[in-house]
């Protein structure tokens, strides 16, 4: 199962972005495989329909879960109908490593 | 004659039109506040009652800084009934700091846009996208201690008991 984490960089150091459509990076972890990629997020600096054009991005990657600090309200009718599970995580402190040791546990 | 007659009969057979239910989008994280640092030395603070509609609309309008027409709409109201609310959260709030009373969240005629739930040990919110199943644990830190935000609309036990009291 794939599951995407919005990142402020491109390492595991960096830290969970608290912005879903607007984040600087897209990281997709596999569960099974436990293999890792870190997109780049087109739409980072987009006036307008950046929420969108991000989750259009993460379902082409066939992620079934999402872990961010916020979802706009655009987008939240979008996952729920792409059956996709939003994890809400409001802390802007953690590590992307940390949250991969999470959902290994 | 025959209009007091009609009006008094409509009084007593009609009851008034229910409340529509508020949309909320985003639950709450925490379930109140405490004041610290009170001179008073004897026991609990007082306490607000901050309704889940009155947390929405204070969000959406000073929080996410929308106007007060967008907000009504993504709470599925007129613009009127937001500014109300709204009203009545500031004076809540206030009346809170200026007092030194405990806030607390609960309560209100709400409805969730998706099933919430809230784990206690993570902290983390999530929600079920597929209505078939049933979540047995929660998906980040695999525990099984989480509670479905609806219980939040259910009001507790004190502001019951403060309610009667009122009467």
């Amino acid at each position: 199962m794939k599951v995407a984490i919005t990142s402020t960089g491109n390492s595991m150091d960096s830290k969970l972005d608290q912005r879903f459509g607007r984040c600087s990076h897209f990281m997709i972890y596999d569960t099974e495989t436990k293999g890792m990629e870190f997109i780049p997020n087109p739409n980072k600096d987009a006036q307008e329909g950046a929420g969108p054009a991000s989750v259009q991005l993460v379902a082409s990657r066939n992620v079934q879960k999402i872990i961010s600090g916020e979802f706009g309200i655009k987008i939240k009718s979008l996952l729920d109908r792409l059956k996709i599970q939003m994890i809400v995580l409001k802390e802007p402190e953690k590590k992307i490593e940390d949250i991969i040791n999470m959902l290994n546990h | 004659m025959f209009i007091i007659f009609a009006v008094n009969i409509c009084s007593y057979y009609m009851s008034p039109r229910p409340v529509k239910l508020r949309k909320i989008s985003d639950p709450p994280i925490i379930s109140g506040f405490k004041p610290y640092g009170k001179n008073k030395s004897n026991g609990k603070p007082d306490l607000t009652f901050l309704n889940l509609e009155e947390y929405e609309a204070l969000r959406l309008c000073d929080y996410l800084m929308l106007d007060q027409l967008q907000a009504s709409s993504l709470m599925n109201i007129s613009r009127p009934t937001l500014t109300r609310i709204y009203g009545r959260a500031r004076q809540k709030i206030a009346e809170a700091f200026v007092l030194g009373k405990q806030i607390i969240i609960e309560g209100g005629k709400i409805y969730f846009d998706s099933d919430w739930y809230n784990c206690k040990s993570c902290g983390c919110v999530f929600n079920n996208p597929d209505k078939q199943k049933i979540i047995g644990e929660c998906p980040l830190c695999r525990a099984k201690d989480f509670t479905n935000c609806s219980e939040f609309s259910h009001k507790s036990k004190e502001s019951l008991k403060r309610k009667r009291n009122k009467k």
